[in-house]
C-alpha cells in the first residue's frame, strides 16, 4: 500500500476543476416493506420482520407498496422532475449474503421520474451568497439489503473462524435513490456546494413528511463521486465513489480529502483507481475498500413479477397538490414572520437548522430566542462533537421548555447551559433537569436578603459607594450575592434587593 | 360411514368427478379412497418413481377431517376428500419441497403456495409430492436429482417432462388428480405421451406464489388429470385472483365446467397450424392426430389450416428468455438462508463466495448449470440486445401471430408432442434434441395462451400414447374445456372406454 | 453474428453466475453450448427481418395490466424460528454465513 501523497486543497484547486456527481439514498417511512407488509419499524429482534418474500424464500413473489410509489412521486415533483408515464422495475443480478434474492430490484432505464433540477445556495465568506443549480437525472424506486454484522476470529466463537450474522428485518425496505447530473462549478466552491446540496435536498424531502432524513440514522445516505480535469482540459479523469459519509459537514470534508487526494495522484503522473473509498470520520480522509474483481456487469432485465408502473397524469397532479409551498417561497415568509435579517436567515440556514428553528418556534419560542439557541449553545456543541445539529439528541419543544423556564424567571441564561447538559446527557425533560440538579433560581426574598446582607458586610467599600450614589459599585454586590447563590438567583431581583437596602 | 361394493381397485379407478360423486352419495370415504391410494402406490410407485415423497399421516388426517365435515352436514366444495398429488416444485407445509434438486433436499417451507392453500381449504387430501426434471428443466423427467420416473405404459420409457412424476402418478392410477405446473410444455408433454390431460392456463389464471420460479414470465400451475371434466373441476379450485402475485388475473375463473359439461364443438371453428405438423412429427403421432381432427370435422367444427410463421422461432426465444429469468430466478439458492451448503474442497477458512460457488455447483446438475450459464451469457452487457431482447421482441411477433389466428378461429390445434414416449436415456446426449420436443407446446407460453392436451390414441409402430393439444385465446380457457370434451368423448365412443383401460397393468399392481 | 463461445467465456459466466465448476464441467458445457447458441441466435435475423420498417416491442408481460399496488398495511410475518428453519447454521437468531470477502 503507498501513503498517499496529498496536495493541499487550496494548491490542487489551482492546477485541477472538480467534475462531480452525488448519489443520495432516502429511505421512506412507510409502514411496510417496498414489496411485502413486513413492518418496517426500528429496534425490532432480529428477523422478527421478515416473511418469504423479504427472505427470498423459494416461491415467494413481490408486490409494489403504493405509499412508496406515492412518496416516489412526491419526490421527483418536488424535485422538479419530470414524472414517468410508464416505468418499470429491473432485477440488478449480483450475489451478497445481505441480499436475499442475489438481484435488487430496482428501476434502470426507466425511472420514475427524471430530468429534474434544484437550486442551492451557497454563502461568500463576503456574506453574499450564490445561487448554483444542480440538475437531477433520476430519481428510482428500489429495496434495501439485510445488516450483516462481522463477528471476529479473535474475540468471536471458540472454532475461530471469521463469519457475519445477518439479519434480514431491513431487506427490502423502501429506498428511493436520487442521481444528479454531472456537478462543474467553481472549485474553490465545490465542497460547498456539494454540502449545501445534500442539505437542501434533505430539507426538501423532510418536508414532504416521506421519510425521517436523518444522515447520522441511515434514513439518508449520501455517496460523492469525484473525479478531476485538468485546468483548460476537458478529459475527464477517473472517478473515485466515497461512501460512508454521515453529516452534511463530511460531504464538504471527503469532496475537499478527494480533490487533494487525486491531484496527488495526478501530480505524480499516476492514474486514479476507479474504486469505492470509506469516508474516516475520525480524521476526514477516505480509505480503499476492496478493489472490485470483475467490472460489474449486472444483467439488468425488466422484472417479470412486477407490472409495469404508470402514474395516471390525474394522479400526478393530485399529488402535485400536496406538495408543501417551495423552499424559497418558504423562507422568504418565514424570515418575514420571524423578522430575521438576511443574515440571521443565511446562517440559519447555513447551520442547517431552519426546520429545528420553525419547530422550536411552533412549540412556543420567540424567533430570536430559538436562534440564539439553536446557532448559539447548541451549534458550539454539535460542532464539538463533528455532528449535525439534528443529530443532537433535544427536540425542539425541549429547547423551547427551557427559554420558557427562563421567560418565567425559574431560571437565567447561564443555569440554562446546565440545563441543556442534562438533557443532551439523557437526564430527563427541562423540567426534570431543573428539579434533579436543583437549578431553580430563587425566589424567595428571604433568602436573597440574607445573602445580600453578607455580601454587604463582606464589602462596606462597594456598599458605602453605593449609598453615595456610586451605583456601579452595585456590580460586585451582585457578583458576590450570585456567587452565594450559586448563580440560583435573578440578577435583577437581588440589584433591586441592594439598591432598596442602601438607599 | 356406509359401507361400499367398491373394491379397492374400483377406488383407484374412479375418476375425481366419479369419487366426487361417490363420497357426495355415500358410496365411499374419504379415508377409503386415500388408503387404496397410499396403498396402490406402495403396489406399483417403486418402479414408477412417481413420488418423491409421500406423506400417508398428513393425507389420511385430511381425509378424516373430509368425511367429518361432510358427516356433520358442513357445506363441502365439489371435490372436497379427493385425492391429489403436487408437484414438488410447490411450497408445501409439512412435505418437503425439494424441485427435484439436491440444493433443497430435505427443505420444508415455512408457508404453503396459495394454489396449495386453496387444495386444502376445498378439502383434497394431499397424497405427496411427485417427481421433476430439477426446477423444471426438461421434457423427460430424467434430470431429477432423484432418479427418473417411468412410463406406466411402457417403464423403460420416459413419462415426458418436467412433470413427468404428477403424469405418471394419475396414468398408474396412484392418484386421480395432480398439480403440475407448465412453464414450455410441462403439464401438456408428459400428458400427451402417457394418455392423460394436461392444461396449462392463462398465463396469471392460477396464482404463482409459492411456485417455486423458473421463468416468472411464462410459469403457470394447472391440472393433470384422466378426464377432461376432472381437470376443469381442478382448474376451478386452484384458479383465481391472488394479490400476493402481482401477475394474477384479476376478474373471475372462466366458465371451464361449465363447458366441459357442453362439449359442443358444433359451428366451431378449428385452425389446424400448418407449422407444427410437418418434418420431425412422428408418422403415428400424425395419423392419430389427424383421426382426432377428422372427428372433430364430423362432430361439426369447420377446421381450416392456419399459418403461424414466427412459430418457428418459437424455441429459439423460449431457450433465451427461459434461461435467462431462470439464471436470475435461481440465484437466490446459495447456501445463506435455506438449502445445501458444502465447503470448497481443500479450502481452509472459506468466504461466504466460496461456500456459495461451491454450494452451487455440487447441489444443481448438469442440465440446471447449463441453462444458468446460457441465461447469464444472454443477459450479460453486450449481447443482451441480440439475445434476450430479440427473444422478448419473438414473444410479441408470437403473439400477433395468435391475434391474427383468433380472429380467424375459435381454437387452433396440433399435436401436443412431435414424438411419443422415447427409451429412457435416448436423448441425454444432446440437449439440444431434448430442446426440439417442446416445439408444439412452447408458443402458448410465450404468448401466455391457455393449451390442453388430452390423449387420442396410440401410436401404430409403438403403442404408446398420443396426445392432441388445444390452444384458445388468452382468458378463453373455457374453449379448451368444451372442445377437449367433446372431442373426449368422440373417442371414448370410438374405444369403448378410455384410453387408459388399455394401459398394461402394472407388476404388483392391485387387481 | 458469431455464436461462438470458449471456455475463457464459460469460467467468466460461471463466475457471474457463483458456481465452481470442475474442468470436466468447463470441457462440457464448452461442447455443449456452442450448438445451442447457434440455434438461438436465429432469432436475431427474424427479428431483423419483421422489424423493417416496424419495430416491435419487447414483451415483457404476456398480459397488459399495469399498476398492480397494495396497500401500505402490516401483514403477519414470519417467526423467527420459521424464517430460520431452513438455515444451514443460525446463531443470536440471526442467519450464521461465512465471512464476506467483497463489498456492496
Amino acid at each position: 500500500m503507498s501513503t498517499e501523497t496529498l496536495v493541499p486543497f487550496e494548491e490542487a484547486i489551482t492546477r485541477y476543476d472538480p467534475v462531480m456527481g452525488l448519489e443520495i439514498h432516502i429511505e421512506l417511512n412507510t409502514a411496510t416493506k417496498m414489496f411485502c407488509g413486513c413492518p418496517t419499524s426500528f429496534g425490532a429482534e432480529p428477523n422478527t420482520q421478515v416473511c418469504p418474500v423479504c427472505l427470498a424464500l423459494p416461491g415467494a413473489l413481490p408486490v409494489v407498496n403504493a405509499k412508496a410509489v406515492e412518496s416516489a412521486i412526491r419526490m421527483g415533483l418536488a424535485l422538479n422532475c419530470q414524472i414517468a408515464e410508464h416505468c418499470r422495475f429491473a432485477r440488478k443480478n449480483y450475489f451478497y449474503p445481505d441480499m436475499p434474492k442475489n438481484f435488487q430490484t430496482s428501476q434502470y432505464d426507466e425511472p420514475i421520474a427524471f430530468d429534474g433540477y434544484v437550486d442551492v445556495e451557497v454563502a461568500d465568506p463576503d456574506g453574499s451568497t450564490e445561487t448554483f443549480r444542480i440538475e437531477i437525472e433520476r430519481a428510482h424506486m428500489e429495496e434495501d439489503t439485510g445488516k450483516a454484522t462481522h463477528v471476529g476470529g479473535s474475540t468471536g466463537r471458540i472454532h475461530g473462524a471469521d463469519h457475519s450474522l445477518v439479519d434480514y428485518n431491513r431487506a427490502g425496505i423502501p429506498l428511493i435513490e436520487i442521481v444528479t447530473r454531472t456537478i462543474e462549478v467553481p472549485a474553490d466552491k465545490a465542497p460547498a456546494v456539494a454540502r449545501a446540496y445534500v442539505s437542501h435536498v434533505r430539507d426538501l424531502i423532510g418536508g414532504l413528511g416521506v421519510s425521517d432524513v436523518r444522515m447520522d440514522q441511515g434514513s439518508l445516505r449520501a455517496d460523492v463521486n469525484l473525479s478531476l480535469k485538468p485546468k483548460g482540459s476537458s478529459t475527464l479523469g477517473t472517478r473515485s465513489e466515497t461512501k460512508n459519509v454521515n453529516s452534511f459537514r463530511s460531504v464538504e470534508r471527503a469532496v475537499r480529502y478527494e480533490i487533494s487526494r487525486h491531484a496527488g495522484i495526478l501530480d505524480a503522473g499516476g492514474t486514479v483507481v476507479q474504486e469505492t473509498r470509506h469516508f474516516q470520520e475520525s480524521d476526514g480522509t477516505t480509505l480503499a475498500g476492496r478493489e472490485k474483481s470483475d467490472a460489474d456487469d449486472y444483467r439488468y432485465f425488466p422484472e417479470p413479477d412486477l407490472a409495469p408502473v404508470s402514474p395516471s397524469r390525474e394522479w400526478v397532479e393530485e399529488l402535485r397538490g400536496t406538495l408543501p409551498e417551495p423552499p424559497a417561497q418558504r423562507r422568504a415568509r418565514l424570515q418575514a414572520e420571524w423578522g430575521f435579517s438576511d443574515l440571521d436567515m443565511r446562517d440559519t440556514i447555513g447551520a442547517g437548522a431552519l426546520d429545528l428553528v420553525a419547530s422550536t418556534i411552533a412549540a412556543g419560542a420567540s424567533p430570536q430566542a430559538a436562534r440564539k439557541w439553536w446557532l448559539g449553545e447548541l451549534a458550539r456543541r454539535a460542532n464539538e462533537q463533528g455532528i449535525d445539529l439534528d443529530a443532537l439528541p433535544i427536540a425542539p419543544e425541549q429547547v423551547a421548555g427551557i427559554q420558557s423556564l427562563i421567560d418565567a424567571g425559574r431560571i437565567n441564561d447561564k443555569l440554562a447551559r446546565q440545563v441543556f447538559d442534562g438533557v443532551l446527557a439523557g437526564e430527563g425533560t427541562p423540567d426534570e433537569v431543573v428539579a434533579a440538579r436543583g437549578l431553580e433560581v430563587v425566589s424567595d426574598d428571604g433568602a436573597l436578603g440574607e445573602a445580600v446582607d453578607r455580601a454587604i458586610a463582606d464589602d462596606p467599600d462597594a456598599a458605602q459607594k453605593i449609598r453615595d450614589g456610586k451605583h456601579q459599585a452595585v456590580g460586585a454586590l451582585i457578583g458576590s450575592v450570585m456567587k452565594q447563590m450559586r448563580g440560583q438567583a435573578d440578577a435583577g431581583r437581588v440589584r433591586e434587593l441592594i439598591l432598596e437596602k442602601l438607599s | 360411514m356406509a359401507r361400499t361394493d367398491m373394491d379397492q381397485t374400483d377406488l383407484t379407478r374412479l375418476s375425481a368427478d366419479q369419487a366426487a360423486r361417490a363420497l357426495a352419495a355415500g358410496e365411499t370415504s374419504s379415508v377409503e379412497l386415500t388408503r387404496a391410494l397410499l396403498d396402490r402406490i406402495d403396489a406399483v410407485d417403486a418402479e414408477i418413481h412417481a413420488f418423491l415423497h409421500v406423506d400417508p399421516e398428513g393425507a389420511l388426517a385430511a381425509a378424516r377431517a373430509s368425511d367429518e365435515r361432510r358427516a356433520a352436514g358442513e357445506a363441502t366444495s365439489y371435490l372436497a376428500g379427493v385425492p391429489i398429488a403436487v408437484k414438488d416444485v410447490f411450497a408445501t407445509i409439512g412435505q418437503p419441497t425439494t424441485c427435484g434438486s439436491k440444493i433443497l433436499e430435505g427443505w420444508m417451507p415455512p408457508y404453503d403456495a396459495t394454489a396449495v392453500a386453496k387444495l386444502r381449504a376445498a378439502g383434497l387430501p394431499i397424497l405427496g409430492k411427485t417427481n421433476m426434471d430439477e426446477f423444471a428443466m426438461g421434457s423427460s423427467t430424467e434430470h431429477s436429482a432423484y432418479g427418473p420416473t417411468r412410463n406406466p405404459w411402457d417403464t423403460t420409457r420416459v413419462p415426458g417432462g418436467s412433470g413427468g412424476g404428477s403424469a405418471a402418478a394419475v396414468a398408474a392410477f396412484e392418484a386421480p388428480l395432480a398439480l403440475g405446473t407448465d412453464t414450455g410444455g410441462s403439464i401438456r408433454q408428459p400428458g400427451a405421451v402417457t394418455g392423460t390431460v394436461g392444461v396449462k392456463p392463462t398465463y396469471g389464471g392460477v396464482s404463482r406464489y409459492g411456485l417455486v420460479a423458473m421463468a416468472s414470465s411464462l410459469d403457470q400451475a394447472g391440472p393433470v388429470t384422466r378426464t377432461v371434466l376432472d381437470a376443469a373441476l381442478l382448474h376451478e379450485v386452484v384458479a383465481g385472483h391472488d394479490p400476493m402475485d402481482s401477475t394474477s388475473i384479476d376478474a373471475p375463473v372462466p366458465a371451464v365446467v361449465a363447458a366441459a359439461r357442453r362439449a359442443d364443438v358444433k359451428g366451431l371453428k378449428i385452425g389446424l397450424v400448418r407449422e407444427l405438423q410437418g418434418e420431425g412429427f412422428q408418422a403415428g403421432v400424425l395419423a392419430r392426430f389427424d383421426e382426432a381432427v377428422h372427428l372433430l370435422a364430423d362432430a361439426g367444427a369447420e377446421v381450416v389450416e392456419i399459418s403461424c410463421p414466427s412459430f418457428v422461432h418459437a424455441i429459439a426465444a423460449y431457450y433465451l428468455v427461459m434461461p435467462s429469468e431462470a439464471s436470475s430466478n435461481l440465484a437466490r439458492f446459495d447456501a445463506m438462508r435455506y438449502g445445501l451448503r458444502v465447503a470448497p474442497e481443500g479450502v481452509a477458512d472459506p468466504s461466504a463466495e466460496q461456500v456459495m460457488a461451491a454450494s452451487r455447483d455440487a447441489g444443481f446438475g448438469d442440465e440446471v448449470k447449463r441453462r444458468i450459464i446460457l441465461g447469464t451469457y444472454a443477459l450479460s452487457s453486450g449481447y443482451y440486445d441480440a439475445y434476450y431482447g430479440s427473444a422478448q421482441k419473438v414473444r410479441t411477433l408470437i403473439a400477433r401471430d395468435f391475434a391474427a389466428a383468433f380472429e380467424q378461429v375459435d381454437l387452433l390445434v396440433s399435436p401436443t408432442s412431435p414424438v411419443t414416449a422415447w427409451p429412457l436415456g435416448d436423448k441425454l446426449d444432446d440437449p439440444m434434441a431434448m430442446y426440439l420436443q417442446d416445439v408444439a407446446t412452447i408458443p402458448a407460453n410465450l404468448a401466455g395462451a391457455p393449451g390442453l392436451s388430452l390423449p387420442v390414441g396410440l401410436a401404430d409402430e409403438d403403442g404408446m400414447p398420443v396426445g392432441l393439444q388445444f390452444l384458445a385465446p388468452a382468458t378463453a380457457d373455457d374453449r379448451l374445456y368444451n372442445a377437449g370434451a367433446a372431442l373426449e368423448r368422440l373417442l371414448e365412443e370410438k374405444w369403448g372406454a378410455p384410453l387408459l383401460a388399455q394401459a398394461p397393468t402394472l407388476e404388483g399392481g392391485a387387481r | 453474428m458469431s455464436s461462438g463461445i470458449s471456455r475463457a467465456d464459460v469460467e467468466h459466466l460461471a463466475g457471474l453466475a457463483r458456481i465452481e465448476l470442475s474442468e470436466a464441467e468447463l470441457d462440457r458445457l464448452a461442447a455443449d453450448l456452442p450448438a445451442i447458441l447457434e440455434h438461438v441466435a436465429t432469432i436475431q435475423e427474424y427479428v431483423g427481418q419483421q422489424a423493417a420498417g416496424d419495430d416491435v416491442p419487447a414483451m415483457s408481460h404476456p398480459l397488459p395490466v399495469d399498476n398492480v399496488f397494495r396497500a401500505d398495511e402490516v401483514r403477519p410475518s414470519l417467526t423467527p424460528d420459521e424464517a430460520l428453519s431452513g438455515a444451514p447454521e443460525s446463531e443470536q437468531q440471526r442467519f450464521v454465513v461465512p465471512k464476506i470477502l467483497g463489498e456492496d
